[in-house]
């Protein structure tokens, strides 16, 4: 029993990166503007934690670094591909290049560095309740804001005028123009807004999950992160359901390798990626599901006035 | 007008992005051939005094705090030593395979007199490289295929691995010991095992739990296997990948774990029980040498304890005495030659007897280990 409850509390932090992540780029791609920079921008944002933890020695101002990190290098891209117009796909490949080396270049400082006693974590009083307790209420506060913040971003889409303007502007950006809406600016801000979680996301690996920083440490979060958004069809909560799955199966595939399980470690290594594809797929097959929440404009340029 | 200015604007725009993304490209020191930009400069104008060009290929960065570092303070002790009369490069993140071999061409065209590549996976292409550059020394280490121009160096890593084992069977309250895995290899059996025995041979009660990972250096999965080791119930770990995740995870879990491929105690208050760590210096001093001397020559060496080249350091004031003076005791069999951690009786985790009672194994025996000790659970996937 005991097992399980700590199985369930290995997935929920190891999902909230995914989930983090993910749901900054469903921000980004409900405003039309597809960013593969994920990875760039989640690598940036875990140095640019890692270094705040390490200055500061608080784990918000980490998040706040990593936000900003994440908000610098989106805001470059969106100039970029909002603007200027360039190919959405070529410029994210770029950003992720690019933060990948900006990273690995300002980090040759910190790697090997630690960044002391962190604590226990969780929340006082609930986390004691036999099995609840280790099994849920033991995380990192940023485990709730993860799950918080898809109930907000699900009210602030559907429920919200000014999600549906951003919707709208996903949707058709020549209509939104036309009703008079900035279109530039808005999804200027989305893609900024999807860059800062995903800042928020590198730093929280970088922090509380590693914590270490070296090059590379998302090791292709930001593209896993990527292809959940898209299996999840750009609804919130698939998203997370999606980053938990993951994170979920991950661990329980070295839960299974410890225990003496007879299945070769690498079929269990392909698990959490085929279960993950495999389920978010059959809960979205239905065709019109997928019309209704894929961004009509997604990855294609808009000029006002043409 | 306006369009006008918006092409040139999009032209600077994508040019700087193309300058940015091949500036960004995969790192690397020195000269090396780049993607986009300048192609490299000049390889070997012979300056004046001539120093001896040595080059090292790096699986990661030298920050990695694990095995690569170990590397680097290895070849740093060859730039101390020899001052002006070697110039040494490193590329470092080369990827096994196709790139591997391009970036060691790419080293022995550009005059390097000797290159070490640090990792298994780089066997294969340093070998076809070896056949077009007879006139360059190529050493591999851990490896097992040698030829006219290459030579293999290796550490006896299952050493420093059964020290870890006696300080864990006898710090363990739970009686089970965790292991991370990178790849089912020899090597890698070899320290699992050796782990399992030195405890074994303290506490006969232990087992040992092993979770592959697949990867040499994936920090955040190394932290997640160590978490799921922990969760099962182990409470003293060690592992055989690159960076310290798995010994930070033990000290935020309050259990034990060790330092491996370098020294790690500054990384763990609590949890560091001592490092496992190979000194790479001393193998490469000779190696360089040699060339210098003009007495290289193909070989395969593998040192230990007794060359200087492994040694577990840094016993945490956790551990009792009377185990680090069994250490001590150990350390000086094994630099005196007497000691051998593979001596017989050894029997698999079938059951089936592997090494006769009192027999010392064999080189041949070691190279060939394929198979869990008892008290090792589970199962060997099928290798790389």
């Amino acid at each position: 029993m005991n097992e399980i409850a700590l199985l369930i509390a290995a997935t929920l932090a190891s999902g909230t990166t995914l989930a983090m992540a993910g749901l900054g780029l469903l921000l980004n791609e409900k405003a039309g503007v597809l960013n593969l920079g994920a990875e760039g921008m989640m690598l940036v944002g875990a140095l640019a934690g890692f270094g705040a933890a390490y200055a500061s020695g608080n784990d918000w101002v980490a998040f706040a670094a990593g936000a900003a990190a994440g908000a610098v290098m989106a805001m470059v891209f969106g100039v970029l591909v909002i603007w200027l117009n360039t190919n959405q796909y070529a410029t994210g490949l770029a950003l992720t290049l690019f933060g990948g080396g900006l990273s690995a270049f300002v980090g040759t400082n910190f790697a090997g560095k630690t960044l002391g006693d962190r604590g226990s974590v969780g929340i006082p009083g609930l986390m004691d309740v036999p099995f609840l307790g280790p099994a849920l209420f033991r995380q990192h506060p940023m485990t709730y804001i993860a799950i918080a913040l898809m109930f907000a971003l699900g009210w602030f889409l559907y429920r919200s005028r000014s999600g549906l303007v951003l919707r709208g502007v996903g949707e058709s950006p020549e209509s939104a123009h036309a009703l008079g809406y900035r279109v530039r600016w808005i999804r200027l801000g989305a893609v900024m807004a999807g860059g800062a979680l995903c800042g928020i996301a590198g730093a929280y690996l970088s922090v509380v999950r590693a914590p270490l920083w070296v090059e590379g440490v998302t090791a292709g979060s930001g593209w896993i992160a990527l292809a959940l958004t898209t299996f999840a069809t750009w609804r919130p909560a698939r998203v997370l359901l999606g980053a938990y799955l993951f994170g979920g199966v991950t661990m329980l595939q070295f839960y299974l390798q410890g225990e003496g399980v007879e299945i070769a470690s690498q079929l269990l290594a392909m698990l959490p990626y085929l279960s993950t594809i495999v389920v978010l797929a059959l809960i979205s097959r239905n065709p019109t599901w997928i019309r209704i929440n894929m961004p009509a404009s997604l990855g294609r340029p808009f000029h006002p006035g043409s | 007008m306006f369009v006008e200015r918006k092409r040139a604007l999009m032209k600077a725009a994508a040019l700087s992005a193309l300058a940015i993304a091949a500036l960004a490209g995969c790192s690397k020191k020195e000269e090396a051939a780049p993607a986009a930009a300048a192609p490299a400069a000049s390889a070997a104008a012979a300056p004046k005094a001539d120093p001896v060009k040595v080059a090292f290929v790096y699986i990661w960065t030298a920050g990695d705090a694990g095995w690569t570092f170990a590397h680097d303070l290895g070849r740093k002790e060859v730039e101390a030593e020899f001052g002006d009369k070697v110039k040494t490069t490193i590329v470092e993140k080369v990827p096994e395979g196709a790139d591997a071999e391009r970036v060691i061409r790419d080293l022995a065209a550009q005059g390097n007199k000797i290159i070490f590549a640090t990792s298994f996976g780089y066997m294969e292409p340093m070998l076809k490289v070896a056949s077009e550059f007879p006139d360059v020394k190529f050493e591999h280490a851990t490896g097992y295929k040698t030829a006219p121009n290459m030579g293999i160096y290796d550490s006896k890593f299952y050493e420093p691995a059964y020290m870890a084992g006696i300080v864990a069977g006898k710090m363990t309250k739970t009686n089970t010991l965790g292991f991370v895995g990178s790849f089912p290899i020899p090597e890698v059996l070899r320290n699992i095992n050796a782990f399992t025995l030195g405890a074994q041979s303290v506490n006969p009660k232990v087992k040992t739990k092993v979770v592959w990972v697949s990867t040499w250096s994936d920090p955040p999965k190394e932290g997640d296997a160590a978490q799921s080791l922990i969760n099962g119930g182990a409470d003293v770990l060690l592992q055989n990948t690159d960076s310290t995740a798995v010994l930070q995870t033990a000290e935020k879990n309050g259990k034990y774990a060790f330092g491996w491929d370098s020294d790690m105690s500054a990384f763990a208050a609590k949890a560091h029980l001592g490092s496992a760590v190979a000194n790479w210096g001393g193998y490469y001093k000779q190696a360089v040498k040699s060339v210098m001397d003009g007495t290289w020559k193909t070989d395969r060496t593998v040192w230990g304890v007794k060359e200087g080249m492994n040694d577990f350091i840094k016993p945490a004031e956790a551990v009792p005495a009377d185990i680090k003076a069994k250490i001590e005791e150990i350390k000086a069999g094994m630099k005196a030659g007497t000691f051998e951690v593979f001596t017989g009786p050894i029997v698999d985790s079938t059951g089936k007897e592997r090494l006769a009672k009192d027999a010392k194994a064999d080189q041949e025996w070691k190279d060939k280990v394929d198979f869990y000790v008892k008290g090792v659970e589970g199962k060997i996937p099928s290798a790389k």
